[in-house]
């Protein structure tokens, strides 16, 4: 059996056990056993990778298998990794083994709902692994129907609301995606032979140009609308502010890199003539993203709704550096992913934990909780200056590649875009340092926060585990870097064609 | 010299210790941890020093020597991040400056701060402070620099909000924060630009000679400057904002609600000043390929020193005269940067630049160690609640005294030395901009004598408990700095930094010697009739100048412009609007989309309604139309 499939396996096999388990213990070891293997899996993953890169296998994917699953049209199960699916599941077992750790209390109906988070794992993983686009969908639709469900019963708020809203936005986006990808097969063999729904394969052939202006725009929006693009993003506030916890970090950690991630792997590299041709339609509406979400982010007193306008403009700057179209800001707009979704668990994580004690998200009726539980303020001082771009942190590797790679163009058009991109680091701070003056800085504003606990040991290992990764990748970017640059060789001689 | 790397390692060692241990440490204990590393960074700091200037001298010319360099982060062939420690004069020099105040406000903060909660965290955050300023000097290239530029920003937002359950303490430190921060864009574009063109972020390649690596940008223009003078203007944007340069020096004056030996190290001596280093650091590019903007420099710089200088002779709060006199005094190294030529004796301003640097750190952070020990006794930064206060503190008092005949200009403390410098640079480059610069010269002999009078002299105000003498902790750094101002005017300074490296001798010009001495014992003599004792005069001055009196104790109201745009323009202008519009304009559209969905599925419902007769007469009116219709067309 394939290595790769284990990714698949595992959340199955959880999902499966949730089935069995008889008690809140059994349950918890259950989740703990499948998370932390998936976790020892990818670093596994991520050695052997960077092993046999070192040993000279130059192939495009490595750890390859195929094995046809659906012959009338020609649908296999595919799987493959390159350096950017590696940093990707790197990033999805890191957010899950945290949130199960971050929904350790969870007590209504808990095996239900680990039963669904795992389900929404096997989507995720099998996304990242897939290498055939109909497989890609079919998991990509799994993560998706999950959330639903996890919203709608376990949500606070408006969460009925909020879960349908979320539901059928991103199911608007996938209905565009499918016709995509059902446009993309019927066209993956312009001269004539077999049609394929193989990534690879596809890329090899040219898909013709009026097809192209077709289903690039197609599939760039339904992979954009769960990237938070402009104007496509209004389901993220409301769908993260009703959320539990760990279902928010799932979806702004990992949920919303699959459309980033899409939108590169599909979108870009099988169509790059149209990608040139029409980049410059969805750059506007990136860079808008940037700049309107973090303004937005400003004026929101909601904890949950500023970081998820934070992810808005955020996500923008994924979306946006990979429509640069070179290698620089490209490997800078997956260091965003990367960076964006650790930073943005780590803040759902500790907004949860926050909620959990004083029952608002309202920084109005909140202050001085910093004097209160010093742990959980000053981790959340860390994920703002993460959030902020501070050298050392995460963001600040991302968010300079991205700008010195987007400098690479020359023509006004992008010069001007990236200079408004890039004033987004200013109103960041804005935001940034309003609502941790707010919420932690000055006197306690409520009496009853007084008597207010600090982190529990799960949620400090939950935390903790996340901020070493923020600071390691922050710390030693090199060879995250090098892995993501020289893995987009073959998208920037796909554009290059 | 691989060892040079560990006086960024160990104040960096020192704050994950601190910070992570702090807790468990018992407060002295934390504080002499970090007061024992400073001290082994220092002693690492003067061995280099040592070092670098027996030995790095060849034909006369002082080399760069890359001690350090790994590499950090690779965005192209060309364009990649080191980490590293580059060695010249200037950067030698600085890992003094930095190294000595540090280690004697480590020192004074174990009197200053003892007992006060949060003892540990001080430390941390002064030993990341220490690091990032100490990183930011030794930089080898442009984007290192900027690093450890982000980084002591954010050291510097901790210290200030250092109190941090107190309001003011809070919005000074954000406002330091955004405005710094707001400067560094301009920084960070100006990087972009100069590296797009030049292929390099290494400041060896960028200084070195030729210029053949501008080739590229040349022909490219925008809006009548060329491409690499916009970069270099904008860079200067970011040192502007660090170096409270006119107008983005609002924060500076409020970042003094921060501890006051903080005050001492970042915003009088160190943090400050990277904004001049930079300058500095650049200066061959600036000077051959955009005179313009070196020039440029110099007038704001020297609009910004009149400015401040003004300011600080109406305010009453002892901090914020030092915060005002160091922005003036600042404005003094940016002029004689601006003004200076390159090589042999034209380089005048560059080398006086970097002396009153270097004398101007000790200075001031001398001064404001004073006011530290002042407040400590009085429990007030307000001068009325002075007064009479040189019996109680003699030390305190006499070494404040050495401070403020330096800073007036006054023989032989250093001050006279480095500003007659200026002064001679500035008067050769443009005598009307020398006598602005003289008569800022003479403001600032005056407003120190005004604080000196006032705090010492003049009437004793009533006071709670007795003021006393500051304990030893307090007062021996405050003797160190003062011996340090007795002493350095007489290190011939040229011999080590000067703008290309060679030795420049430094020959005093007597006309303005005399002269700038002669105005600032005048000044004195002023302030001494105004202060000493009470006096009618500045009370009638003030009623005959109200309006400028008044405008000049709110700062010209720049504070105010910076809250009206802040706030009516781009919070309540920009933001809410766009908050509302999303929420109303965007939403409301997918929320109208479902509402319409909704009304026809509503509308349409009415047609799978289950009744088999219904569905009969639909079935039989359609075949009957159908009928109809073909019978018709036939």
């Amino acid at each position: 059996m394939n290595f790769l499939s284990l990714f698949v396996l595992v959340p199955v096999l959880m999902t499966c056990a949730m089935f069995l388990c008889r008690n809140m213990r059994q349950i918890r070891a259950a989740m703990m056993t499948g998370a932390s293997a998936l976790l020892a899996l990818s670093v596994a993953l991520t050695f052997m990778f960077l092993g046999e890169r070192e040993a000279g296998n130059a192939a495009e994917m490595l750890f390859t298998a195929d094995a046809v699953w659906y012959a009338p049209l020609n649908i296999h199960y595919s799987v493959g990794v390159d350096g950017i699916s590696v940093a990707m599941l790197l990033l999805s077992s890191i957010i899950v083994f945290t949130g199960v750790l971050a929904s350790w209390k969870m007590s209504v109906l808990p095996r239900e709902y680990f039963g669904w988070f795992s389900l929404l794992s096997i989507g995720v993983f099998g996304f990242f692994i897939s290498t055939d686009l109909f497989t890609m969908f079919m998991f990509y639709e799994v993560a998706l129907i999950p959330m639903y469900l996890l919203i709608g019963v376990w949500g606070t708020g408006r969460k009925e609301y909020s879960a349908m809203k979320l539901t059928l936005m991103l199911m608007g986006g996938s209905a565009l995606l499918l016709v995509g990808i059902l446009g993309i097969y019927f066209h993956s063999a312009p001269e004539g032979g077999q049609l394929s729904m193989n990534i690879l394969d596809i890329a090899r052939n040219r898909i013709p140009m009026s097809a192209q202006y077709l289903f690039f725009p197609l599939t760039f929006v339904g992979f954009g609308v769960l990237g938070a693009m402009f104007p496509f993003h209004t389901w993220s506030p409301d769908g993260h502010a009703s959320a539990p916890t760990a279902v928010s970090m799932l979806h702004a950690g990992v949920l919303m890199k699959l459309g980033g991630y899409g939108c590169f792997r599909v979108a870009i590299y099988l169509m790059p003539e149209a990608a040139n041709e029409l980049s410059w339609i969805f750059l506007i509406l990136t860079g808008t993203s940037v700049v309107y979400g973090a303004l937005s982010a400003i004026k929101q007193t909601d904890l949950k709704y500023i970081n998820a306008y934070s992810s808005v403009s955020h996500c923008g700057l994924v979306l946006f550096a990979i429509l640069m179209l070179n290698r620089t800001a490209m490997t800078g707009g997956v260091l965003q992913m990367l960076s964006h979704g650790l930073m943005t668990a780590l803040f759902f994580a500790l907004i949860g934990m926050i909620y959990g004690r004083t029952h608002t998200r309202d920084i109005r009726e909140m202050g001085g909780l910093m004097r209160v539980m010093p742990f959980l303020g000053v981790c959340y001082v860390i994920a703002g200056l993460a959030s902020l771009g501070l050298p050392g942190l995460s963001g600040f590797v991302a968010e300079m590649t991205v700008f010195v790679g987007a400098f690479e163009h020359t023509d006004t058009f992008h010069r001007v875009f990236t200079i408004v991109a890039t004033t987004s680091i200013v109103i960041t701070a804005v935001y940034v340092l309003r609502m941790v003056g707010k919420l932690l800085y000055g006197t306690v504003q409520n009496k009853e926060h007084l008597a207010l606990t600090d982190a529990t040991l799960s949620e400090r290992f939950s935390v903790v585990t996340l901020i070493l990764a923020i600071a390691g990748l922050g710390m030693a970017p090199l060879w995250v870097s090098d892995m993501i640059n020289s893995s987009l060789l073959p998208v920037v001689e796909q554009l290059m064609r | 010299m691989e060892y040079t790397v560990l006086i960024v390692l160990l104040p960096m060692l020192t704050f994950f210790v601190l910070g992570l241990l702090g807790t468990r440490l018992k407060p002295c204990a934390s504080g002499l941890v970090g007061t024992l590393s400073m001290g082994v960074t220092a002693a690492l700091s003067y061995w280099t020093a040592w070092q670098y200037f027996t030995t790095a001298k060849i034909d006369g010319v002082y080399r760069k020597i890359t001690a350090f360099d790994v590499e950090w982060l690779r965005f192209t062939d060309n364009l990649h991040i080191d980490l590293g420690v580059l060695l010249d004069p200037i950067s030698v020099m600085m890992l003094i400056v930095i190294s000595t105040v540090s280690l004697m406000v480590h020192i004074y903060s174990l009197g200053y701060m003892k007992g006060e909660r949060g003892f540990e965290r001080y430390y941390a955050f002064l030993s990341l402070f220490s690091c990032s300023m100490l990183g930011l000097v030794v930089a080898t290239n442009i984007f290192q620099m900027y690093i450890f530029w982000e980084l002591v920003g954010v050291s510097s937002y901790l210290l200030i909000g250092f109190y941090y359950t107190k309001p003011e303490a809070i919005a000074a430190s954000k406002k330091a924060f955004i405005v710094t921060r707001f400067a560094d864009l301009g920084f960070l574009i100006g990087i972009l630009l100069l590296s797009f063109y030049t292929k390099t972020f290494d400041f060896g390649l960028l200084t070195s000679g030729d210029g053949s690596i501008f080739s590229q940008a040349a022909g490219t223009t925008f809006m009548g400057g060329s491409a690499i003078a916009w970069a270099l203007a904008l860079i200067f944007v970011g040192g502007a904002g660090k170096s409270a340069m006119f107008p983005l020096h609002i924060w500076l004056p409020d970042a003094m609600e921060g501890p006051t030996p903080v005050s001492a190290l970042i915003h009088a001596a160190t943090m400050v000043v990277a904004g001049v280093y930079l300058v500095a650091r650049l200066f061959p590019v600036y000077y051959f390929q955009a005179p313009e903007v070196l020039h440029g420099i110099a007038y704001l710089a020297a609009f910004t020193s009149l400015f401040a200088a003004v300011i600080a002779c109406v305010q009453t709060d002892i901090k914020r005269v030092l915060a005002f006199s160091t922005i003036s005094q600042i404005g003094f190294m940016m002029v004689a940067l601006g003004v200076s030529g390159y090589g042999g004796h034209a380089g005048t301003g560059y080398m006086a630049g970097m002396f009153h640097l270097f004398t101007h750190a000790m200075f001031k952070a001398l001064l404001f160690l004073g006011a530290g020990a002042i407040i400590h006794a009085v429990h007030s930064n307000e001068m009325s609640r002075m007064g009479g206060l040189r019996k109680q503190m003699p030390v305190t008092h006499i070494t404040f005294l050495i401070a403020c005949l330096a800073i007036a200009g006054i023989p032989p403390f250093s001050g006279f030395f480095s500003k007659d410098e200026i002064l001679a640079a500035t008067f050769h480059f443009q005598p009307v901009l020398g006598g602005v610069m003289s008569f800022i010269a003479a403001l600032t002999a005056f407003y120190m004598f005004r604080l000196y009078y006032n705090i010492f002299w003049a009437t004793p105000a009533e006071h709670e408990h007795e003021p006393h003498e500051a304990p030893k902790t307090m007062t021996t750094p405050l003797i160190v700095l003062a011996l340090i101002t007795c002493v350095a005017g007489f290190i011939p300074f040229g011999k080590f930094v000067s703008s290309d490296g060679a030795d420049y001798i430094i020959h005093l010009d007597p006309v303005i010697a005399v002269a700038s001495v002669a105005i600032a014992l005048v000044s004195i003599g002023i302030a001494t009739l105004f202060y000493r004792k009470h006096s009618p005069v500045p009370d009638a001055l003030e009623r005959r100048f109200s309006g400028l009196h008044r405008a000049a104790s709110h700062r010209f109201y720049i504070d105010e412009i910076y809250l009206f745009v802040t706030k009516k323009i781009i919070f309540n202008g920009i933001s809410r609007p766009i908050a509302w519009f999303d929420r109303h304009v965007i939403d409301g559209a997918m929320d109208g989309l479902a509402f319409v969905t909704n009304k026809m599925s509503l509308a349409v419902r009415g047609l799978q309604s289950g009744r088999i007769q219904q569905y009969v007469l639909v079935f039989l009116c359609g075949v009957l139309v159908v009928t109809v219709l073909v019978l018709f067309f036939e």
